[in-house]
């Protein structure tokens, strides 16, 4: 088969036309199931949220079943070097999540706590403003993604990060998790990138819930559109008070803590 | 022009080699990084960004500093400069390879670096750092070549380049201006969100570049046919003087505000890097050595008596860019990431194998510039 120059760009032309229909099609779709069905415009305004319910998730104790699920879904590896730790959800004392909302004579069993600590999803953030490459971005759900195949490794994103949601691959991630361990179903990344936390974005495009979320038997995390009224966690957040990380820097982030 | 650069004595020769002998060594150690990752740094989650982007930060700053003897020269028609301008644009040339080569060994991906031009992002002053720098090595290469190749012809070096150089005068400000915005926009990181980091940045490389200049027109005075005279010199410690004082006045006003309000996260910085917080203290004594020897360096400058006693000007020049260099390419970097955004301290000092690859790409930078000061000198005794 011979193409021309004219035909092909036509080609390539209407290729991407598909690939980029096909794309969006896909995540109305996929989002359908937590949605309920409301349309491609429902769709575009969807943002989703996270409401950590610190006291319950005190209650639990020394339990860490979210972050072993997390791990285990994105094989996160696990690093004895805490120079080098990859972290996509973990445990931070309150008074160093919240170092702005602590003083001294703090009810002790918050103030002397841990908290889950995640990506914010921030809906500004400064991490996708400072990428060299467009390979951080915000999704259309207000998913802060990351294209590790793109990603340059200039951690320019980390220096943004105010919360310190983002850890780069400092050598082969890949020595750090047994073999039997890996799950297929998720691609390891390779040394010389930054990751983090997806909000499970490949488990929400097939109608799940983030695997944090599921796996907490406590339902201490709560996940939702926050955009939709009737949502769980809009609903949640009218009867409980809920916190903000760093909220004066105006990043807006998705991830609330409820008293 | 450039056949010149190939012939010269024994002295020339053994520089050229001890150099490519750095490089190489340095170049292996790379090869090592390369295959192991950035774990063989001293970086970590916490301080993700140390040594090479702190030099490379100190070096836009070298190049940077060409303007103030392009700037006198070519605006003010300011004679006293007019054969060493071709210096400064050579140590231009140089600095900024050296700030790409630091980029690039600082990358985790170093080989996707193309990236940045494939896709395009300009809400990242990385982006325009890389876009800015790029034009001024080009800008210098041709305003140094052609002017060079000019006065070899005693000739006036031709009118078409003149818009070039008026430009590279602009451009020269951006660079350092832009290289401060990486920094100074960043929510959350205390020490670098301050109007006026491009600022002192800027006096700060108008501080050093010329002091490195000064150093140069005294070596060349004693060891080379090219006689700069006492005039560049006395020239150049003055535009030290006012950068210096400039940069010092800057600092105290960032302490100013920073301690005066109080704001506590704003504060543990600079606590850290002066006194120590929470018992980690590790940059303290080099930074009290920055001080003091700013102090020094500037009551040498600031006397005529000393200023214009060679030996006094060489501890002053020496004084005044290990000052900076300690500040901007030292504690700077690594200090805005302390504490880190959960208030915890992770400290940071480089490694063997980040020294040693520094030391190669110090060595690139100083080759590059030892071959292009051995033409501009050739073409001199010549002249």
């Amino acid at each position: 088969m011979s193409l021309n120059r004219k035909d092909f760009l036509k080609k390539a032309f209407k290729t991407g036309l598909l690939l980029f229909g096909g794309s969006s099609l896909f995540e109305v779709v996929a989002a359908g199931e937590l949605v309920k069905q409301k349309g491609p415009e429902a769709a575009r305004s969807i943002q989703w949220a996270m409401l950590v319910d610190i006291p319950r998730c005190l209650e639990a104790g020394e339990c860490v079943d979210c972050i072993a699920a997390c791990d285990r879904t994105h094989n996160v590896p696990h690093i004895a070097n805490k120079k080098h730790e990859i972290k996509w959800i973990w445990k931070e004392k309150y008074e160093n999540s919240f170092p702005e909302q602590t003083y001294e004579y703090i009810r002790e069993d918050i103030g002397k706590g841990e908290v889950m600590m995640l990506c914010n999803h921030c809906g500004d953030p400064p991490c996708v403003r400072v990428c060299p490459t467009h390979a951080t971005w915000r999704r259309k759900d207000g998913i802060v993604m990351m294209d590790m195949h793109r990603c340059i490794g200039c951690r320019y994103c980390m220096a943004a990060c105010p919360y310190g949601s983002r850890s780069f691959n400092w050598s082969d991630p890949r020595k750090f998790i047994p073999e039997k361990a890996i799950n297929p179903g998720y691609p390891t990344r390779t040394k010389g990138v930054v990751e983090k936390c997806s909000f499970c974005n490949e488990r929400i495009d097939i109608g799940l819930i983030p695997a944090c979320v599921e796996a907490c038997r406590e339902k201490a995390l709560v996940f939702g559109d926050i955009n939709d009224p009737g949502s769980n966690v809009r609903k949640l957040l009218q009867k409980r008070f809920a916190i903000r990380r760093k909220p004066s820097l105006g990043t807006e982030p998705h991830v609330y803590y409820m008293i | 022009m450039f056949e010149k650069a190939l012939r010269g004595g024994i002295k020339y020769w053994s520089a050229v080699l001890v150099l490519a002998l750095v490089i190489l060594v340095g170049f292996i150690f790379y090869l090592n990084q390369l295959h192991e990752g950035l774990a063989v740094t001293g970086m970590s989650r916490d301080v993700s960004w140390g040594f090479y982007i702190a030099q490379f930060t100190f070096f836009v700053g070298v190049a940077a500093s060409a303007v103030t003897v392009v700037l006198p020269y070519y605006l003010h028609d300011y004679k006293v400069f007019s054969r060493i301008t071709i210096l400064g644009e050579f140590l231009a040339i140089s600095s900024v390879i050296v700030c790409l080569t630091f980029i690039f060994v600082d990358m985790g991906m170093p080989f996707r670096l193309f990236n940045v031009f494939l896709h395009p992002a300009p809400s990242s002053p990385m982006f325009w750092d890389t876009v800015v720098l790029s034009g001024y090595l080009i800008l210098n290469l041709l305003i140094g070549w052609v002017t060079l190749g000019a006065e070899r012809k005693k000739t006036a070096p031709p009118s078409w380049i003149r818009p070039f150089i008026y430009l590279s005068i602009p451009w020269a400000i951006s660079i350092h201006t832009v290289t401060a915005f990486i920094y100074a926009g960043l929510p959350g990181r205390h020490l670098w969100l301050s109007a006026i980091i491009a600022a002192r940045f800027l006096a700060s490389a108008f501080a050093s570049g010329p002091a490195l200049l000064v150093l140069f027109c005294l070596f060349m005075e004693r060891y080379t046919g090219f006689k700069p005279g006492r005039g560049p010199v006395k020239a150049l410690l003055v535009i030290v003087t006012y950068a210096f004082s400039a940069n010092i006045f800057f600092i105290l006003l960032e302490l100013f505000t920073t301690f005066y309000s109080g704001i506590p996260a704003a504060t543990h910085p600079l606590v850290y890097l002066f006194m120590g917080l929470h018992g980690f203290k590790e940059l303290v004594p080099v930074m009290w050595v920055s001080v003091v020897l700013a102090i020094i360096s500037l009551i040498l400058l600031l006397v005529p008596s000393f200023r214009e006693r060679t030996f006094f000007s060489i501890f002053a020049a020496v004084g005044v860019i290990l000052s900076i260099w300690i500040d901007k390419g030292f504690g700077f970097v690594p200090a805005g990431f302390i504490p880190n955004p959960m208030n915890r301290i992770t400290e940071y000092s480089p490694t063997m194998t980040e020294l040693t690859i520094s030391a190669g790409v110090f060595a690139i930078g100083l080759l590059i510039l030892l071959v292009l000061y051995k033409i501009a000198i050739s073409v001199r005794e010549e002249v």
